[in-house]
Formats: structure tokens, C-alpha cells, sequence
């Protein structure tokens, strides 16, 4: 098998081109996700029930429907109803940041509301005021909460940012694709290693992550 | 939206939906008992095995569901493995789902205070008994909503197996849009099929995550 095709032409570059790709499909929509997400899950701490209700209803409806089938509807469906066409790579960061509003915000709201009552309770009785109840007591406690959790979306962002290679986007999986199909003849044990290796490169871009999200979790257990 | 061409179509997208099902239904009941078993083997610290254990949680939890598919499918055959897409997907399901439900199950286990075994071994049951009447029962009530969320999970992620030529749900829809170019009515009844499938158990597993809560808290 070995991973000399590694080293021909530009197939190292190429391969790396792609997965830079897929981070970048990741990072954009994470980022978009932590500041509408955080926006979304204060929205859902609300208090009129009526917008908790269009809060949950817009996160169930995001989250009953897989990742693939949003992707696909978005991308064959805008065309034909608005007849724009979108690139495959930009309708991945709508569906992305679509999707992690949504469990953003259900990461925000878990975190706020496991904020013990009596901690707002004391603070109002302190005197202290509505705005700053939420950037003394709220913010701090929460960040912790949330982070170990926005870290692991990040992950399966990247993660589902594989299937990007189905709607056509030349992420690291397609350049894989187009490599194999290049060298088949030559090789005929490529599309073992060359799929192998792009294995290891997910594995090596979210391994990390994850430990650093258990990481976080243990040490802010308490 | 063309309703004669959806009726038309509606035999194929059962048939796709019975697919989708089969996958899940063999995709979860695998992951269920190759979790269970890894759950017990690290929670009772088999010699040597947890690091195993551990090293394949990590592996499958941190790579996606596609590549382990395009690996099985299209890599395995050039060493002489043939496997057919439905088998590709069903051995990749199992690898991704056996351990998120590992991992409840371990949770759940983990739960269990010291004092119930205690118990147990006082009222002189073994620990094979001790496991089926006192621990596992409890540890299945603590891991099912968590269990519940795997599965609902499970069930999504088999849309990526349309990717191995297996004709599920997303398979025939790309089908379907390729052939006669119908995008709407084929989108309409791929989120329906999906909504008609997940719905119902999405539901379930709330109630179940609220139970869960109640007899927690008390609220």
C-alpha cells in the first residue's frame, strides 16, 4: 500500500488545500454560531412563553431533520425557488450556522438555567442591576458551563463538514477522490491509504479538541 | 408541487423508507449490545482492555461517519474484504453508534451508589445476580434518555450511507431529482419520510428525558 502517491505532483498540497477548506467551512460557521447561538439561548431564557415556543420550535425543527437531508434541500432547493445559485461551500456554512444557532442557544439556555437561583436572587438583593446580574454572574458561571459543550460542536462541525464532498464542495474527501481516480492504474491499493490517511487527518484535527473539551469539563466540574 | 408525480413516486420512497429503517433497526440493536459490552468491560476494568476501549471511543467519536464509509467500501475490496453497501453501512453505524452507547451505558452504570451492590451481596446474591436483578435494571432506567438521543442520532446519520449506493431515503431522492429533475416533490417527501420516521420517536425520548427529570428533582 504505502503513501507514495503522497509525494507525486501536487497531491500533498492538493489534499491539504481540501482539508484547509474544511476547516474553514468549520471555523466560519462556529464562529457565527457562538455570537447568533449565545444571542438564540438568551431568546430562549425569555419570558414571554410565546417566544419560547418559536425559540423551541425553530430548534426541534433544525434538529429532527439530518444534517445531509438540510444540506440537500437548501442546496437543490434555493436554486430552483429563488433561482439563485449558491455555492456548495457557502450553503455548508448556512446549514452549519442554521444548525448551530440552534444548539448553541440549547447550550446557552441549559447553562443559564443550571445557574442556581439564589445566586440572581443575592445579587438583586445586593442591589445590583438587571445588566450587571448578567455580566457579573451570568457570564462568568456560564462561559464554564458552556464552553466544554461549544467545543464539542465545533468538533462535529468539522466532523459533518465531510459531507460536504456530497453537494459537490472540493473539501479534503473530494481531492481524496480525484487522487485515486488519477492513480488507479498505477496503484490499485491507493484508495486504501488514501482514505486511511484522510481518516488520520479528521482523527488529528478533532482528537485534540475533544480532549481539551473533557479536559475543561473535569476541571470545572464543581 | 405536481401531486400525480408525488403519488407516482410514493412506492419507491416506501421502499427507501423500509431501507432506512432496516439500516437503523440493525445499526442500533448492534450498537446496543457492542456497547453494553464495552461498557461492562471497562466499568468492571478487564485487564488490559480499557486502554483498548478507550483508544476505539476516541476513534470513532472523532472521525466522520463518510470516510469510515469510503474506507469500508471502497478501500477494504483492494486486501480481498467484499462487502456490499448495506453491510459497509451497518459495520459503520455500529463503529460510530457502539460508542456513544457505550458511553451511556457506562454512565448509567456509574450511577449506581455503592450501597445498592452492598445491599445485594448482603442479601447473598452472586454477581451475576447482582448485575441482572440489581444493577443493570437501574442502570438501563438512569442510560435510557441518553440512549434515546443515540438512537435518534443513529437513525439520521444512515442518510449518509446513501453515499455507498445503498437505496435509502437521501439515495433516491438524488434519484429521483436526477432523473426527472422533480426537486420539489422529491424534497417534499424526502423531509416528510424523515418527519414521519423521527417524529414520533423524538417525542418519546423527550417524555422519556422528562420523566428522567421528575424523578430526579421532583419537578
Amino acid at each position: 500500500m504505502g503513501f507514495d502517491w503522497l509525494f507525486e505532483g501536487a497531491n500533498a498540497t492538493r489534499l491539504l488545500y481540501g482539508l484547509w477548506l474544511t476547516i474553514k467551512i468549520s471555523f466560519i460557521s462556529v464562529g457565527l454560531s457562538l455570537v447568533l447561538g449565545t444571542l438564540f439561548g438568551l431568546l430562549m431564557t425569555h419570558h414571554s412563553r410565546f417566544i419560547r415556543f418559536l425559540c423551541r420550535l425553530y430548534l426541534e425543527t433544525i434538529r429532527i431533520v439530518p444534517i445531509l437531508v438540510w444540506l440537500f434541500v437548501l442546496y437543490f432547493g434555493l436554486s430552483i425557488w429563488t433561482g439563485i445559485h449558491i455555492s456548495g461551500e457557502w450553503i455548508c456554512i448556512w446549514v452549519f450556522v442554521l444548525w448551530g444557532t440552534g444548539e448553541m442557544g440549547d447550550l446557552v439556555r441549559g447553562s443559564i438555567a443550571s445557574i442556581e437561583r439564589h445566586q440572581t436572587e443575592s445579587a438583586r438583593a445586593l442591589g445590583l442591576t438587571r445588566w450587571q446580574i448578567f455580566r457579573y454572574i451570568e457570564i462568568p458561571q456560564g462561559l464554564r458551563r458552556v464552553l466544554p459543550g461549544a467545543i464539542n460542536l465545533f468538533t462535529r462541525m468539522i466532523k459533518t463538514s465531510s459531507l460536504a464532498a456530497l453537494i459537490g464542495v472540493i473539501e479534503v474527501i473530494k481531492v481524496g477522490q480525484q487522487i485515486i481516480e488519477n492513480s488507479l492504474f498505477n496503484s490499485p491499493y491507493i484508495s486504501l491509504s488514501v482514505y486511511g490517511f484522510i481518516f488520520i487527518l479528521y482523527f488529528i484535527c478533532c482528537y485534540p479538541l475533544s480532549l481539551w473539551a473533557s479536559r475543561l469539563e473535569k476541571k470545572w466540574e464543581n | 408541487m405536481n401531486w400525480d408525480y408525488i403519488y407516482q413516486v410514493i412506492p419507491q420512497f416506501y421502499r427507501a423508507a423500509l431501507m432506512t429503517l432496516s439500516l437503523s433497526v440493525w445499526g442500533v440493536v448492534l450498537s446496543l449490545i457492542v456497547g453494553l459490552g464495552i461498557a461492562l468491560l471497562v466499568t468492571y476494568k478487564i485487564k488490559g482492555f480499557t486502554k483498548l476501549a478507550k483508544g476505539y471511543i476516541e476513534l470513532s467519536r472523532n472521525t466522520p461517519l463518510l470516510i469510515q464509509l469510503f474506507f469500508l467500501y471502497y478501500g477494504l475490496p483492494k486486501i480481498g474484504i467484499k462487502l456490499d453497501g448495506f453491510t459497509c453501512g451497518v459495520i459503520a453505524l455500529v463503529f460510530l453508534g457502539a460508542s456513544y452507547m457505550a458511553e451511556s451505558f457506562r454512565a448509567g452504570l456509574q450511577a449506581i451508589p455503592k450501597g445498592q451492590i452492598e445491599a445485594a451481596k448482603a442479601l447473598g446474591l452472586n454477581k451475576k445476580q447482582q448485575f441482572i436483578y440489581v444493577v443493570f435494571p437501574q442502570a438501563w432506567a438512569i442510560a435510557l434518555p441518553s440512549i434515546g438521543a443515540n438512537i435518534l442520532f443513529l437513525i439520521k446519520e444512515t442518510s449518509v450511507v446513501s453515499a455507498v449506493a445503498v437505496a435509502e431515503l437521501m439515495f433516491v431522492t438524488r434519484d429521483v431529482i436526477g432523473m426527472d429533475y422533480k426537486t420539489n416533490e422529491a424534497l417534499f417527501l424526502l423531509l416528510m419520510s424523515y418527519l414521519i420516521i423521527l417524529l414520533p420517536i423524538s417525542l418519546y425520548v423527550r417524555y422519556l428525558e422528562n420523566r428522567m427529570r421528575r424523578a430526579k428533582y421532583g419537578v
